[in-house]
């Protein structure tokens, strides 16, 4: 059966969210995202969800806390610039436990910056963002196919940790288009098993009051709840790192990308293992837990020699892979930001000076 | 004996934090009592403001949210239109809802949320220590006022109520005040109102209540209330707006 269809990233994103059974979108325009919020407007209604236009970004994320704060499966999606002003939202929606989902859809910075694809917000991502100690679980899709696949598992990681899932995207993956099957296994609810929302907003008939909040001023209160926040991003360090691996058994060089970084990443390795040279991949899926697991078999086996981490930043992801290999490994980096994308030969240039080493 | 009155079953038997004098107690009786006379108790989500009532979810007892400061009608927007079948009031004051939160409270309003909003104006903001408030009156001596508010350097106070009656949207605007008894009765019929606009599904309702704050206005309780009718009643005069 070909059930495929050509669709943006952005609108992949969109997608699928409403199969994920998002009920709320919440948004304010800024590219390159604007592609989501336009399907999300013509979409989402017909699917039974609430669609707003925000009047800013404060706004929008602040709507996507009420609706979470009231039980529904809610989201809002923005760019650089326009994420940074949300990380306000954000710190409270993390501090309230509130399932949620936002969508950054990266584009340069700092400050206005262009509209170009980059991956200069992954510290903002990975890192918290907003004030607080707190993490934001984060998942980073590498085509148009998996923007649409990764959506059911962000608001199912939402409501099972109450926690902000942040899906990490950029203007390349969200505005080109590909062929992806709407029907694909992953792309369906898997909702089973997860936590009634008992603590949800729905008026107090026949138990006591709901009160969501993330203010404690009793002494202590604060730093109580703060070791349950810890607790549980123990748990999702533990149980949700997720990573693809490519060719790494024999490799000498293994390759560290993410998202679209990936594909082209991806595409040099390709080239190289052709040529007969021993080149593999590793691809977080989730930022944050960063997969850490992954580097850890790898780095017994008598071929590697060393990674290669390759960005759309000036180096922000080769922080965590250092973290994961604990100085026993040989990182070198590759990196360009503002616009400038790493090209496929640019890679293999690189790989192939660190094979003569 | 017999017992005429008692405390509404919306509001807990707790002790309260205010500083004597405030009317936030007032207030937040006057909210639980209204909403006791509507028997809407069970359907009633509040969300509370940032600054001295920010621990309102302690004296109500009923489904609460917090909210970012100056967020609270784009969180109770979501919440109703997530819930339209429950009923969903802001309390806010006049940090929260004219200065950081103008924003939210312009567009809410504009797009005509179902909503109820008790917007608590005080004049100053009180949980930060008594700086000057966007309805801090002209010559107001406040600890970044220290001369009193100067229109040509601090702008003048902000008539929020009179701002969004000018907006389709909203439905009902009415300025009250906790001065004295038949005030307070005159406040309770005005919140009264709000909340069955909302059940009635009429549109934005807002109540703007005169309240003091003798701790920062740096009165006695007494003196705050002849100010309140005396001085701050001529700024923002009482009565129905819209």
């Amino acid at each position: 059966m070909n059930d495929k269809i050509l669709m943006s990233g952005n609108e992949a994103l969109a997608e699928g969210a409403i199969r994920a059974g998002c009920k709320f979108y919440a948004g304010y325009p800024i590219t390159p995202q604007n592609e989501l919020t336009a399907y999300m407007a013509v979409n989402l209604p017909k699917a039974g969800g609430i669609f707003i236009q925000a009047e800013s970004e404060l706004a929008a994320i602040n709507m996507v806390f009420g609706a979470a704060a009231a039980g529904a499966r809610a989201m809002t999606s923005s760019s650089s610039p326009g994420i940074s002003l949300k990380q306000e939202g954000i710190s409270y929606i993390a501090g309230a436990e509130l399932p949620s989902v936002i969508i950054n859809v990266m584009r340069g910075g700092p400050g206005l910056g262009n509209i170009s694809p980059s991956q200069s917000d992954y510290f903002q991502a990975t890192r918290g963002g907003g004030h607080g100690d707190y993490h934001c679980l984060v998942l980073a899709p590498s085509s148009v196919q998996e923007s649409l696949d990764l959506m059911p598992l962000a608001f199912n990681l939402a409501d099972k940790y109450r926690t902000p899932v942040m899906v990490l995207s950029d203007g390349m993956l969200g505005q080109m288009m590909e062929p992806v099957s709407v029907h694909s296994p992953q792309s369906t609810v898997h909702s089973k098993k997860l936590p009634e929302k008992k603590w949800a907003l729905t008026g107090c008939r026949g138990r006591k009051p709901n009160v969501v909040k993330s203010f404690y001023m009793q002494e202590g209160g604060l730093e109580k709840f703060n070791l349950s926040l810890q607790k549980k991003y123990s748990e999702i360090r533990n149980k949700e790192q997720r990573f693809e691996m490519t060719n790494v058994k024999d490799a000498e060089v293994i390759i560290v990308a993410y998202g679209i970084m990936a594909r082209i990443a991806k595409s040099a390795m390709q080239d190289l293992n052709n040529a007969g040279r021993k080149v593999g991949l590793i691809r977080p899926v989730s930022l944050w837990p960063f997969p850490k697991n992954a580097f850890r078999e790898i780095e017994k086996s008598k071929h590697f020699k060393s990674f290669l981490v390759v960005e759309m930043s000036y180096g922000q992801m080769i922080e965590d892979v250092l973290l994961s290999v604990a100085d026993k490994s040989k990182v070198d980096f590759l990196g360009r930001s503002g616009g400038g994308i790493p090209a496929e030969a640019e890679i293999i240039d690189k790989l192939k000076k660190i094979i003569r080493r | 004996m017999k017992k005429i009155i008692k405390r509404p079953r919306a509001l807990k038997d707790v002790p309260t934090h205010y500083c004597p004098g405030c009317g936030h107690g007032i207030a937040h009786r006057l909210v639980a009592e209204v909403i006791d006379d509507l028997g809407i108790r069970e359907k009633v989500i509040a969300v509370a403001p940032v600054g001295c009532a920010v621990i309102a979810y302690d004296y109500w007892d009923f489904d609460c949210s917090e909210a970012a400061h100056g967020r609270a009608l784009a969180v109770a927007t979501a919440i109703k239109r997530v819930r339209p079948e429950n009923i969903v009031f802001t309390y806010q004051g006049d940090g929260d809802l004219a200065a950081i939160g103008a924003n939210e409270t312009l567009h809410a309003a504009n797009r005509g949320e179902n909503l109820t909003v008790i917007f608590i104006n005080n004049a100053i903001y009180g949980m930060t220590g008594g700086q000057m408030a966007p309805t801090t009156l002209l010559g107001q001596t406040t600890v970044t006022t220290p001369d009193g508010r100067i229109s040509q350097i601090h702008g003048y106070p902000l008539k929020i109520s009179e701002i969004l009656a000018t907006l389709p949207g909203v439905k009902y605007v009415e300025r009250v005040s906790l001065t004295s008894p038949p005030e307070i009765i005159k406040a309770k019929i005005a919140i009264k109102q709000a909340f069955k606009n909302q059940m009635d599904k009429i549109g934005f309702s807002l109540v703007e209540i005169l309240s003091a704050c003798p701790t920062y206005w740096g009165m006695s309780a007494n003196d705050a209330l002849s100010w309140m009718k005396g001085t701050m009643s001529k700024e923002f005069p009482l009565g129905r707006i819209k």
